[in-house]
Protein backbone atom coordinates (compact mmCIF):
# COMPACT_ATOMS: atom_id res chain seq x y z
CA UNK A 1 0.00 0.00 0.00
CA UNK A 2 1.31 3.63 -0.43
CA UNK A 3 -1.52 4.91 1.56
CA UNK A 4 -4.90 6.12 1.51
CA UNK A 5 -5.68 9.77 0.95
CA UNK A 6 -8.78 11.97 2.07
CA UNK A 7 -10.61 14.54 0.64
CA UNK A 8 -10.48 17.64 3.16
CA UNK A 9 -13.60 19.83 2.44
CA UNK A 10 -12.87 23.45 3.83
CA UNK A 11 -15.14 26.31 3.77
CA UNK A 12 -13.09 29.51 3.98
CA UNK A 13 -9.86 27.91 5.93
CA UNK A 14 -11.79 26.59 8.69
CA UNK A 15 -11.90 22.47 7.99
CA UNK A 16 -15.46 20.74 7.95
CA UNK A 17 -15.99 18.09 10.13
CA UNK A 18 -15.92 15.46 7.18
CA UNK A 19 -12.00 16.05 6.91
CA UNK A 20 -11.87 15.36 10.90
CA UNK A 21 -14.03 12.23 10.38
CA UNK A 22 -12.52 10.87 7.06
CA UNK A 23 -9.09 11.53 9.21
CA UNK A 24 -10.22 9.41 12.19
CA UNK A 25 -11.63 6.56 9.56
CA UNK A 26 -8.95 6.28 7.87
CA UNK A 27 -6.24 6.33 10.29
CA UNK A 28 -8.15 3.33 11.61
CA UNK A 29 -8.08 1.63 8.44
CA UNK A 30 -3.88 2.92 7.70
CA UNK A 31 -3.03 0.72 10.79
CA UNK A 32 -5.24 -2.38 9.99
CA UNK A 33 -3.07 -2.59 6.34
CA UNK A 34 -0.04 -1.12 7.29
CA UNK A 35 0.43 1.79 5.64
CA UNK A 36 0.43 5.86 5.99
CA UNK A 37 -2.47 8.40 5.91
CA UNK A 38 -2.52 11.70 3.84
CA UNK A 39 -5.05 14.75 2.87
CA UNK A 40 -5.83 16.63 0.13
CA UNK A 41 -6.92 20.44 0.28
CA UNK A 42 -7.77 22.45 -2.40
CA UNK A 43 -6.80 26.48 -1.65
CA UNK A 44 -6.03 28.30 1.27
CA UNK A 45 -6.70 26.06 4.39
CA UNK A 46 -4.25 25.48 7.46
CA UNK A 47 -3.42 22.12 5.80
CA UNK A 48 -0.52 21.29 8.89
CA UNK A 49 -3.51 21.42 10.74
CA UNK A 50 -4.36 17.81 9.69
CA UNK A 51 -1.84 16.32 11.48
CA UNK A 52 -3.40 16.55 14.23
CA UNK A 53 -5.74 13.90 13.25
CA UNK A 54 -3.29 11.54 12.11
CA UNK A 55 -2.18 12.90 8.44
CA UNK A 56 1.07 12.92 7.52
CA UNK A 57 1.29 14.44 4.85
CA UNK A 58 -0.71 17.14 3.09
CA UNK A 59 -0.97 17.95 -0.56
CA UNK A 60 -1.73 21.31 -0.86
CA UNK A 61 -3.05 22.50 -4.50
CA UNK A 62 -2.47 26.10 -4.97
CA UNK A 63 -5.05 28.52 -6.43
CA UNK A 64 -8.59 29.67 -5.76
CA UNK A 65 -11.82 27.16 -5.64
CA UNK A 66 -13.81 29.22 -3.49
CA UNK A 67 -15.95 29.08 -6.47
CA UNK A 68 -16.74 25.48 -7.43
CA UNK A 69 -17.25 23.92 -10.49
CA UNK A 70 -16.42 20.13 -10.67
CA UNK A 71 -13.88 19.91 -13.69
CA UNK A 72 -11.38 21.94 -12.11
CA UNK A 73 -12.12 19.90 -8.51
CA UNK A 74 -11.24 17.42 -10.47
CA UNK A 75 -7.88 18.71 -12.74
CA UNK A 76 -6.80 19.59 -8.99
CA UNK A 77 -7.26 16.10 -7.12
CA UNK A 78 -6.04 14.97 -10.50
CA UNK A 79 -2.79 16.39 -9.75
CA UNK A 80 -2.74 15.87 -6.04
CA UNK A 81 -3.25 12.05 -7.27
CA UNK A 82 -0.59 12.01 -9.71
CA UNK A 83 1.85 13.17 -6.84
CA UNK A 84 0.86 11.17 -3.85
CA UNK A 85 -0.07 8.08 -5.75
CA UNK A 86 -2.60 6.46 -2.93
CA UNK A 87 -4.08 3.43 -3.55
CA UNK A 88 -7.27 4.32 -2.29
CA UNK A 89 -9.02 7.81 -1.55
CA UNK A 90 -11.73 9.09 0.87
CA UNK A 91 -14.25 11.76 0.10
CA UNK A 92 -17.10 13.38 2.10
CA UNK A 93 -19.93 12.22 0.36
CA UNK A 94 -21.34 16.24 -0.09
CA UNK A 95 -22.48 18.40 -3.17
CA UNK A 96 -19.03 18.29 -4.72
CA UNK A 97 -18.34 14.32 -3.29
CA UNK A 98 -21.14 13.10 -4.94
CA UNK A 99 -20.92 16.26 -8.53
CA UNK A 100 -16.89 15.73 -8.62
CA UNK A 101 -15.63 12.07 -7.30
CA UNK A 102 -17.29 10.49 -9.85
CA UNK A 103 -15.34 12.58 -12.57
CA UNK A 104 -12.61 12.17 -11.07
CA UNK A 105 -13.05 8.06 -10.98
CA UNK A 106 -13.52 8.28 -15.11
CA UNK A 107 -10.96 10.88 -15.63
CA UNK A 108 -8.63 8.03 -13.44
CA UNK A 109 -10.35 5.04 -14.98
CA UNK A 110 -11.05 3.23 -11.33
CA UNK A 111 -13.84 2.77 -9.91
CA UNK A 112 -16.00 3.76 -6.77
CA UNK A 113 -18.16 3.34 -4.13
CA UNK A 114 -21.05 5.91 -3.43
CA UNK A 115 -21.91 7.26 0.34
CA UNK A 116 -20.47 4.69 1.76
CA UNK A 117 -21.68 3.98 5.77
CA UNK A 118 -18.86 2.08 6.76
CA UNK A 119 -15.28 1.00 5.81
CA UNK A 120 -13.18 -1.71 6.13
CA UNK A 121 -9.68 -3.38 5.62
CA UNK A 122 -10.09 -7.00 4.43
CA UNK A 123 -7.48 -8.67 2.50
CA UNK A 124 -5.30 -6.01 2.33
CA UNK A 125 -7.59 -3.73 0.62
CA UNK A 126 -10.52 -0.72 1.90
CA UNK A 127 -14.26 -2.90 1.56
CA UNK A 128 -17.19 0.01 1.28
CA UNK A 129 -20.33 -0.93 2.85
CA UNK A 130 -23.13 1.18 1.71
CA UNK A 131 -27.08 1.20 1.40
CA UNK A 132 -28.47 0.55 -2.02
CA UNK A 133 -32.55 1.81 -2.83
CA UNK A 134 -32.14 4.12 -0.08
CA UNK A 135 -31.45 1.55 2.49
CA UNK A 136 -33.73 -0.74 2.00
CA UNK A 137 -30.41 -2.86 0.85
CA UNK A 138 -26.95 -3.29 1.71
CA UNK A 139 -23.56 -4.60 -0.28
CA UNK A 140 -20.29 -4.32 -0.03
CA UNK A 141 -18.22 -2.80 -2.63
CA UNK A 142 -14.85 -4.18 -3.64
CA UNK A 143 -12.74 -1.80 -5.71
CA UNK A 144 -9.94 -3.20 -8.49
CA UNK A 145 -8.98 0.05 -10.19
CA UNK A 146 -5.82 1.98 -8.78
CA UNK A 147 -7.07 4.18 -6.84
CA UNK A 148 -10.30 2.88 -5.24
CA UNK A 149 -12.49 5.58 -4.36
CA UNK A 150 -15.03 6.23 -1.36
CA UNK A 151 -17.43 8.41 -0.41
CA UNK A 152 -18.89 8.47 2.88
CA UNK A 153 -22.07 9.75 4.53
CA UNK A 154 -22.04 12.25 6.93
CA UNK A 155 -22.00 11.26 11.10
CA UNK A 156 -20.89 7.33 9.40
CA UNK A 157 -17.85 7.47 11.98
CA UNK A 158 -17.34 8.99 15.28
CA UNK A 159 -14.68 12.45 15.59
CA UNK A 160 -10.86 11.41 16.24
CA UNK A 161 -9.37 12.92 19.73
CA UNK A 162 -6.76 15.49 18.07
CA UNK A 163 -3.30 14.57 19.03
CA UNK A 164 0.19 14.05 17.01
CA UNK A 165 2.21 17.04 15.77
CA UNK A 166 2.28 19.27 12.32
CA UNK A 167 1.57 17.37 8.74
CA UNK A 168 4.30 18.14 6.10
CA UNK A 169 2.98 20.11 3.61
CA UNK A 170 3.50 19.43 -0.08
CA UNK A 171 2.80 21.99 -2.70
CA UNK A 172 0.64 20.87 -5.94
CA UNK A 173 0.88 22.82 -8.92
CA UNK A 174 -2.55 22.04 -11.19
CA UNK A 175 -4.24 23.81 -13.97
CA UNK A 176 -7.39 23.78 -12.95
CA UNK A 177 -9.75 24.36 -15.27
CA UNK A 178 -13.16 25.68 -14.74
CA UNK A 179 -15.88 24.61 -17.59
CA UNK A 180 -18.46 26.60 -15.52
CA UNK A 181 -19.04 29.77 -13.62
CA UNK A 182 -20.98 30.91 -10.58
CA UNK A 183 -22.68 34.15 -11.09
CA UNK A 184 -24.72 33.90 -7.52
CA UNK A 185 -24.70 32.29 -4.07
CA UNK A 186 -28.38 32.05 -2.38
CA UNK A 187 -27.37 30.97 1.23
CA UNK A 188 -30.46 30.16 2.95
CA UNK A 189 -31.95 32.91 5.85
CA UNK A 190 -32.98 30.14 7.53
CA UNK A 191 -30.26 29.42 10.72
CA UNK A 192 -31.49 25.71 11.07
CA UNK A 193 -29.35 23.33 9.25
CA UNK A 194 -30.31 21.37 5.96
CA UNK A 195 -32.53 18.32 6.59
CA UNK A 196 -29.01 16.14 5.17
CA UNK A 197 -27.13 17.80 7.83
CA UNK A 198 -29.31 18.27 10.83
CA UNK A 199 -28.73 16.60 14.00
CA UNK A 200 -32.73 16.86 14.94
CA UNK A 201 -35.41 16.60 13.04
CA UNK A 202 -39.39 16.50 13.35
CA UNK A 203 -41.74 15.47 10.30
CA UNK A 204 -44.84 16.04 9.74
CA UNK A 205 -47.42 13.19 7.75
CA UNK A 206 -50.65 12.71 6.23
CA UNK A 207 -52.38 12.77 9.23
CA UNK A 208 -51.96 16.88 9.81
CA UNK A 209 -54.41 17.02 7.41
CA UNK A 210 -53.88 21.13 6.36
CA UNK A 211 -50.53 23.38 5.41
CA UNK A 212 -52.41 25.26 8.45
CA UNK A 213 -52.09 22.27 10.76
CA UNK A 214 -48.18 21.60 9.84
CA UNK A 215 -47.17 25.21 10.12
CA UNK A 216 -49.04 25.27 13.93
CA UNK A 217 -48.30 21.90 14.76
CA UNK A 218 -44.87 20.61 13.24
CA UNK A 219 -42.92 23.51 12.76
CA UNK A 220 -43.02 25.40 16.24
CA UNK A 221 -42.47 21.46 17.95
CA UNK A 222 -39.41 21.51 15.75
CA UNK A 223 -38.38 24.89 16.31
CA UNK A 224 -38.52 24.44 20.54
CA UNK A 225 -35.35 22.19 20.17
CA UNK A 226 -33.81 23.60 16.93
CA UNK A 227 -34.87 20.91 15.00
CA UNK A 228 -35.17 21.53 10.81
CA UNK A 229 -38.75 20.23 9.63
CA UNK A 230 -39.41 17.43 7.71
CA UNK A 231 -42.20 15.45 5.92
CA UNK A 232 -43.66 12.52 4.31
CA UNK A 233 -44.60 12.46 0.46
CA UNK A 234 -48.19 12.60 1.85
CA UNK A 235 -47.79 15.52 3.15
CA UNK A 236 -45.81 17.19 0.71
CA UNK A 237 -48.21 15.89 -1.58
CA UNK A 238 -51.23 17.17 -0.12
CA UNK A 239 -49.28 20.94 -0.52
CA UNK A 240 -48.60 21.19 3.77
CA UNK A 241 -44.75 21.16 3.19
CA UNK A 242 -42.81 22.41 0.67
CA UNK A 243 -41.09 19.74 -1.48
CA UNK A 244 -37.46 20.39 0.01
CA UNK A 245 -38.50 19.11 2.94
CA UNK A 246 -39.55 15.75 1.84
CA UNK A 247 -37.45 13.00 3.62
CA UNK A 248 -38.08 9.66 2.06
CA UNK A 249 -36.37 7.64 -0.94
CA UNK A 250 -37.79 10.16 -3.27
CA UNK A 251 -36.68 13.20 -1.32
CA UNK A 252 -33.41 13.51 1.40
CA UNK A 253 -32.05 10.81 3.30
CA UNK A 254 -31.43 11.95 6.75
CA UNK A 255 -29.02 10.23 9.80
CA UNK A 256 -30.06 12.76 12.08
CA UNK A 257 -29.29 11.83 16.10
CA UNK A 258 -33.10 12.43 16.84
CA UNK A 259 -35.91 11.80 14.24
CA UNK A 260 -39.45 12.67 15.85
CA UNK A 261 -41.73 11.39 13.22
CA UNK A 262 -45.65 12.80 14.22
CA UNK A 263 -48.83 11.41 12.33
CA UNK A 264 -46.53 9.43 9.85
CA UNK A 265 -47.56 5.61 9.06
CA UNK A 266 -44.06 5.09 7.66
CA UNK A 267 -44.73 3.82 3.64
CA UNK A 268 -41.42 1.66 3.04
CA UNK A 269 -40.20 4.67 0.93
CA UNK A 270 -40.44 7.33 4.29
CA UNK A 271 -38.53 4.69 6.41
CA UNK A 272 -35.79 4.28 3.40
CA UNK A 273 -34.71 7.50 4.00
CA UNK A 274 -35.03 7.79 7.94
CA UNK A 275 -33.93 4.52 9.22
CA UNK A 276 -30.58 5.15 9.57
CA UNK A 277 -31.46 7.87 12.81
CA UNK A 278 -30.12 6.97 15.95
CA UNK A 279 -33.43 7.72 17.55
CA UNK A 280 -36.92 7.70 16.54
CA UNK A 281 -39.73 8.87 18.20
CA UNK A 282 -43.05 8.35 16.70
CA UNK A 283 -46.39 9.56 17.35
CA UNK A 284 -49.31 7.91 15.41
CA UNK A 285 -53.02 6.85 16.30
CA UNK A 286 -52.67 3.70 14.58
CA UNK A 287 -51.36 1.41 16.80
CA UNK A 288 -50.75 -0.53 13.64
CA UNK A 289 -49.16 1.69 11.84
CA UNK A 290 -45.46 0.66 10.43
CA UNK A 291 -43.48 3.26 12.01
CA UNK A 292 -43.58 1.75 15.46
CA UNK A 293 -41.43 -1.05 14.30
CA UNK A 294 -38.66 1.15 13.72
CA UNK A 295 -39.26 3.69 16.40
CA UNK A 296 -37.20 3.58 19.35
CA UNK A 297 -39.95 5.04 21.33
CA UNK A 298 -43.28 5.09 20.31
CA UNK A 299 -46.91 6.94 21.53
CA UNK A 300 -49.79 5.59 20.09
CA UNK A 301 -52.17 9.03 20.70
CA UNK A 302 -53.74 11.71 18.61
CA UNK A 303 -50.46 13.64 17.04
CA UNK A 304 -52.59 17.21 18.29
CA UNK A 305 -52.86 16.27 21.80
CA UNK A 306 -49.56 15.30 22.34
CA UNK A 307 -47.69 18.35 20.29
CA UNK A 308 -48.68 20.97 22.84
CA UNK A 309 -47.70 18.95 25.63
CA UNK A 310 -44.22 18.41 23.99
CA UNK A 311 -43.31 21.28 22.95
CA UNK A 312 -44.28 22.55 26.67
CA UNK A 313 -42.00 19.71 28.42
CA UNK A 314 -39.05 20.09 25.55
CA UNK A 315 -39.12 23.67 26.09
CA UNK A 316 -39.26 23.46 30.39
CA UNK A 317 -36.34 20.99 29.61
CA UNK A 318 -34.21 23.27 28.12
CA UNK A 319 -34.80 26.01 29.67
CA UNK B 1 -29.62 21.36 -31.56
CA UNK B 2 -30.00 17.66 -30.44
CA UNK B 3 -31.13 16.78 -27.27
CA UNK B 4 -30.08 13.86 -25.23
CA UNK B 5 -31.80 12.61 -22.58
CA UNK B 6 -30.09 9.84 -20.07
CA UNK B 7 -33.49 7.21 -18.84
CA UNK B 8 -32.95 4.03 -16.37
CA UNK B 9 -36.08 1.61 -15.90
CA UNK B 10 -36.32 1.08 -12.32
CA UNK B 11 -38.38 -0.45 -9.64
CA UNK B 12 -40.73 1.62 -8.29
CA UNK B 13 -40.23 2.80 -5.10
CA UNK B 14 -42.83 0.78 -3.01
CA UNK B 15 -40.78 -2.46 -4.61
CA UNK B 16 -39.23 -4.69 -1.77
CA UNK B 17 -36.06 -6.42 -1.79
CA UNK B 18 -34.46 -9.18 -0.41
CA UNK B 19 -31.10 -10.40 -0.48
CA UNK B 20 -30.68 -13.98 -1.65
CA UNK B 21 -29.39 -16.23 1.09
CA UNK B 22 -26.04 -15.95 0.27
CA UNK B 23 -25.87 -12.88 -0.36
CA UNK B 24 -24.70 -12.45 -3.86
CA UNK B 25 -27.88 -11.13 -5.52
CA UNK B 26 -31.05 -9.83 -4.48
CA UNK B 27 -34.69 -10.17 -5.80
CA UNK B 28 -36.90 -6.92 -6.63
CA UNK B 29 -40.75 -7.29 -5.73
CA UNK B 30 -42.47 -4.64 -7.70
CA UNK B 31 -43.28 -2.77 -10.87
CA UNK B 32 -40.65 -0.65 -12.67
CA UNK B 33 -40.49 2.56 -13.93
CA UNK B 34 -38.96 5.17 -15.38
CA UNK B 35 -36.52 7.00 -12.14
CA UNK B 36 -38.73 10.05 -10.55
CA UNK B 37 -35.82 12.10 -11.34
CA UNK B 38 -35.21 10.70 -14.84
CA UNK B 39 -38.56 11.89 -15.71
CA UNK B 40 -37.90 15.59 -14.61
CA UNK B 41 -34.96 14.92 -17.31
CA UNK B 42 -37.69 13.73 -19.81
CA UNK B 43 -39.39 16.96 -18.90
CA UNK B 44 -36.86 18.92 -19.81
CA UNK B 45 -35.64 17.83 -22.25
CA UNK B 46 -39.21 17.80 -23.84
CA UNK B 47 -39.41 21.61 -22.96
CA UNK B 48 -35.92 22.04 -24.86
CA UNK B 49 -37.26 20.33 -27.81
CA UNK B 50 -40.89 22.28 -27.94
CA UNK B 51 -38.10 25.73 -27.62
CA UNK B 52 -35.59 24.71 -30.21
CA UNK B 53 -37.78 23.03 -32.84
CA UNK B 54 -35.12 20.63 -32.51
CA UNK B 55 -34.68 16.31 -32.19
CA UNK B 56 -34.63 14.41 -28.98
CA UNK B 57 -33.00 11.39 -28.65
CA UNK B 58 -33.13 9.17 -25.01
CA UNK B 59 -30.44 6.92 -24.04
CA UNK B 60 -30.70 3.58 -21.90
CA UNK B 61 -28.09 0.76 -21.35
CA UNK B 62 -29.72 -2.16 -21.16
CA UNK B 63 -33.17 -4.17 -20.78
CA UNK B 64 -35.30 -6.63 -22.08
CA UNK B 65 -38.97 -5.92 -23.05
CA UNK B 66 -40.45 -4.39 -19.70
CA UNK B 67 -37.64 -1.87 -20.29
CA UNK B 68 -38.37 -1.08 -23.82
CA UNK B 69 -42.06 -0.89 -22.69
CA UNK B 70 -41.47 1.72 -20.41
CA UNK B 71 -39.55 3.74 -22.90
CA UNK B 72 -42.09 3.97 -25.34
CA UNK B 73 -45.25 4.17 -23.03
CA UNK B 74 -43.11 7.29 -21.38
CA UNK B 75 -40.34 8.55 -22.75
CA UNK B 76 -41.25 8.13 -26.28
CA UNK B 77 -45.22 8.89 -26.06
CA UNK B 78 -44.20 12.30 -24.30
CA UNK B 79 -42.23 13.43 -27.05
CA UNK B 80 -38.51 11.86 -27.44
CA UNK B 81 -38.24 10.97 -31.03
CA UNK B 82 -35.99 8.01 -30.92
CA UNK B 83 -34.42 5.96 -28.22
CA UNK B 84 -31.23 3.69 -28.14
CA UNK B 85 -31.28 0.93 -26.00
CA UNK B 86 -27.54 -0.46 -25.94
CA UNK B 87 -27.99 -4.14 -25.61
CA UNK B 88 -24.96 -6.58 -25.37
CA UNK B 89 -24.16 -9.73 -22.85
CA UNK B 90 -20.79 -7.80 -22.20
CA UNK B 91 -23.20 -5.04 -20.49
CA UNK B 92 -24.37 -7.88 -17.50
CA UNK B 93 -21.76 -7.41 -14.98
CA UNK B 94 -20.87 -4.03 -15.80
CA UNK B 95 -20.24 -0.73 -13.14
CA UNK B 96 -21.33 3.09 -13.68
CA UNK B 97 -18.37 3.64 -15.26
CA UNK B 98 -19.13 1.00 -18.20
CA UNK B 99 -22.69 2.81 -18.29
CA UNK B 100 -21.04 5.86 -18.68
CA UNK B 101 -18.45 4.86 -21.44
CA UNK B 102 -21.44 3.06 -23.34
CA UNK B 103 -24.01 6.27 -22.79
CA UNK B 104 -20.79 8.48 -24.03
CA UNK B 105 -20.20 6.97 -27.15
CA UNK B 106 -23.58 6.31 -27.94
CA UNK B 107 -24.15 10.10 -27.52
CA UNK B 108 -21.34 10.61 -29.24
CA UNK B 109 -22.45 8.61 -32.35
CA UNK B 110 -25.89 10.38 -32.60
CA UNK B 111 -24.24 14.36 -32.19
CA UNK B 112 -26.15 15.49 -28.84
CA UNK B 113 -25.65 18.96 -27.52
CA UNK B 114 -26.77 18.54 -24.21
CA UNK B 115 -28.18 15.79 -21.92
CA UNK B 116 -30.20 15.61 -19.38
CA UNK B 117 -30.36 12.99 -16.42
CA UNK B 118 -32.25 12.57 -13.37
CA UNK B 119 -29.74 13.64 -10.40
CA UNK B 120 -29.86 9.60 -9.44
CA UNK B 121 -31.66 6.81 -10.53
CA UNK B 122 -33.41 5.13 -7.62
CA UNK B 123 -32.19 1.38 -7.60
CA UNK B 124 -28.44 1.78 -6.78
CA UNK B 125 -28.31 4.86 -5.43
CA UNK B 126 -24.58 5.54 -7.15
CA UNK B 127 -25.02 8.78 -8.58
CA UNK B 128 -22.15 8.45 -10.81
CA UNK B 129 -22.91 7.79 -14.41
CA UNK B 130 -24.02 11.56 -15.44
CA UNK B 131 -20.48 13.16 -13.91
CA UNK B 132 -18.58 10.46 -15.50
CA UNK B 133 -20.37 10.89 -18.62
CA UNK B 134 -19.53 14.83 -18.65
CA UNK B 135 -16.00 13.56 -18.08
CA UNK B 136 -16.05 11.20 -20.75
CA UNK B 137 -17.47 13.75 -23.39
CA UNK B 138 -15.32 16.31 -22.00
CA UNK B 139 -18.01 18.57 -21.51
CA UNK B 140 -19.55 20.70 -18.43
CA UNK B 141 -21.80 19.60 -15.86
CA UNK B 142 -24.42 20.55 -13.96
CA UNK B 143 -25.90 18.68 -10.89
CA UNK B 144 -28.91 18.66 -9.41
CA UNK B 145 -30.73 21.80 -11.04
CA UNK B 146 -34.13 23.51 -10.44
CA UNK B 147 -33.86 26.00 -13.29
CA UNK B 148 -32.41 26.29 -16.61
CA UNK B 149 -32.52 28.80 -19.18
CA UNK B 150 -30.39 28.09 -22.18
CA UNK B 151 -29.89 30.79 -25.39
CA UNK B 152 -28.02 29.65 -28.41
CA UNK B 153 -25.01 27.59 -26.92
CA UNK B 154 -24.84 29.50 -23.26
CA UNK B 155 -26.84 28.40 -20.15
CA UNK B 156 -27.63 29.57 -17.19
CA UNK B 157 -28.55 26.98 -14.49
CA UNK B 158 -29.26 27.41 -10.70
CA UNK B 159 -28.16 24.09 -9.16
CA UNK B 160 -29.53 22.81 -5.49
CA UNK B 161 -26.33 22.26 -2.92
CA UNK B 162 -25.94 20.89 0.48
CA UNK B 163 -27.11 23.59 3.17
CA UNK B 164 -30.32 25.03 1.26
CA UNK B 165 -27.77 26.84 -0.68
CA UNK B 166 -28.11 27.53 -4.31
CA UNK B 167 -25.95 28.72 -7.07
CA UNK B 168 -26.47 30.04 -10.51
CA UNK B 169 -23.40 29.06 -12.83
CA UNK B 170 -23.33 29.73 -16.13
CA UNK B 171 -21.25 28.24 -19.07
CA UNK B 172 -21.58 26.81 -22.56
CA UNK B 173 -22.77 23.96 -24.57
CA UNK B 174 -22.13 20.74 -24.45
CA UNK B 175 -23.39 20.35 -20.80
CA UNK B 176 -24.99 17.57 -18.89
CA UNK B 177 -27.57 18.63 -16.60
CA UNK B 178 -29.11 16.54 -13.59
CA UNK B 179 -32.72 16.90 -12.69
CA UNK B 180 -33.40 17.72 -9.08
CA UNK B 181 -36.97 17.86 -7.66
CA UNK B 182 -38.56 21.39 -8.36
CA UNK B 183 -37.15 21.91 -12.00
CA UNK B 184 -40.25 21.20 -13.57
CA UNK B 185 -43.79 19.50 -13.54
CA UNK B 186 -43.53 16.27 -15.57
CA UNK B 187 -46.41 15.54 -17.44
CA UNK B 188 -48.34 12.85 -18.37
CA UNK B 189 -48.22 11.08 -21.90
CA UNK B 190 -52.08 11.17 -23.63
CA UNK B 191 -53.37 7.90 -24.95
CA UNK B 192 -52.73 8.61 -28.93
CA UNK B 193 -49.21 9.61 -28.10
CA UNK B 194 -49.04 6.34 -26.55
CA UNK B 195 -49.99 4.29 -29.58
CA UNK B 196 -47.82 6.82 -31.57
CA UNK B 197 -45.07 5.89 -29.53
CA UNK B 198 -45.53 2.18 -30.79
CA UNK B 199 -43.90 3.21 -33.97
CA UNK B 200 -41.41 5.30 -33.52
CA UNK B 201 -38.16 4.45 -33.99
CA UNK B 202 -36.02 2.28 -31.18
CA UNK B 203 -32.45 1.12 -31.21
CA UNK B 204 -31.06 -1.67 -29.96
CA UNK B 205 -27.06 -1.10 -30.63
CA UNK B 206 -24.69 -3.35 -29.21
CA UNK B 207 -21.16 -2.39 -28.15
CA UNK B 208 -19.43 -2.98 -31.38
CA UNK B 209 -21.85 -0.73 -33.03
CA UNK B 210 -20.45 2.29 -30.62
CA UNK B 211 -16.96 1.20 -31.04
CA UNK B 212 -16.58 -0.82 -27.71
CA UNK B 213 -15.42 -4.06 -26.77
CA UNK B 214 -16.40 -6.13 -23.63
CA UNK B 215 -12.93 -5.24 -22.10
CA UNK B 216 -13.94 -1.40 -21.92
CA UNK B 217 -16.99 -2.03 -19.86
CA UNK B 218 -15.63 -4.66 -17.61
CA UNK B 219 -16.50 -3.57 -13.87
CA UNK B 220 -13.60 -2.00 -11.79
CA UNK B 221 -16.55 -1.99 -8.71
CA UNK B 222 -18.42 -4.76 -7.80
CA UNK B 223 -21.15 -5.39 -4.86
CA UNK B 224 -21.11 -8.78 -3.45
CA UNK B 225 -22.56 -9.71 0.02
CA UNK B 226 -26.01 -7.94 -0.35
CA UNK B 227 -28.07 -8.28 2.67
CA UNK B 228 -30.58 -6.61 4.43
CA UNK B 229 -29.98 -2.79 6.56
CA UNK B 230 -28.41 -3.02 10.22
CA UNK B 231 -31.36 -4.21 11.96
CA UNK B 232 -32.51 -1.27 14.51
CA UNK B 233 -32.85 -2.19 18.88
CA UNK B 234 -36.12 -2.91 19.28
CA UNK B 235 -38.05 -0.25 20.53
CA UNK B 236 -41.11 -0.03 22.56
CA UNK B 237 -44.34 1.70 23.10
CA UNK B 238 -44.89 3.99 26.04
CA UNK B 239 -48.29 3.63 28.20
CA UNK B 240 -50.24 5.71 30.09
CA UNK B 241 -51.92 8.79 29.24
CA UNK B 242 -50.67 11.55 27.23
CA UNK B 243 -49.13 13.14 30.25
CA UNK B 244 -47.43 10.48 31.26
CA UNK B 245 -46.04 9.56 27.85
CA UNK B 246 -45.12 12.61 27.18
CA UNK B 247 -43.35 13.16 30.32
CA UNK B 248 -41.41 9.21 30.08
CA UNK B 249 -40.55 10.53 26.53
CA UNK B 250 -38.53 13.85 27.79
CA UNK B 251 -36.74 11.43 30.26
CA UNK B 252 -36.09 8.57 28.01
CA UNK B 253 -34.23 11.13 26.00
CA UNK B 254 -32.53 12.86 28.19
CA UNK B 255 -31.27 10.06 30.31
CA UNK B 256 -31.31 6.80 28.36
CA UNK B 257 -30.30 8.10 25.20
CA UNK B 258 -29.17 11.37 25.92
CA UNK B 259 -29.90 13.11 22.50
CA UNK B 260 -31.74 16.25 24.33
Amino acid sequence: MSGILIVAEHEGGSFKKSATELLGKATQLAAALGTSVSAVVLGDAPAADLGKYGATTVYQVGGDFSSYDPAAMTDALAAAIAQAQPDVVLAPASYAGKDAIPRLAARLDTGMATECTDLRAEGGAVVGRRPLFAGKLYGDVKISGKPAIFTVRANSFSQPAAGGGAASVVAVAAEAKALTKVLERKAPSSTVADLTEADRIVSGGRSLKTAGDFDAVIRPLAASIGATVGASRAAVDAGMAHHNEQVGQTGKTVNPTLYIAMGISGAIQHLAGMRTSKVIVAVNKDPEAPIFEHATYGLVADLFEVAPKLQAAFEKALS
Amino acid sequence: MKVGLCAKVTADTDARLKASADGSSFEVNGKVVVGPYDAFAVEEAIKTKEKFKCEVVSFTVGGGDDVVAQLRGTVLALGADKAVVVSDPALAGTDSLGVARTLAAAIKKEGCDVVFCGKQAIDDDNVQVPAMVAELLGWAQVSRIVELEIEGTDFKATRSMDGGVREVVAGSLPAVFTAERGLNTPRYPKLPAVIAAKKKPLETPDLAALGLSGGDVAAKAVTTAYGAPPERPKGRKLEGDVDTMVSELVRLLREEVKVL
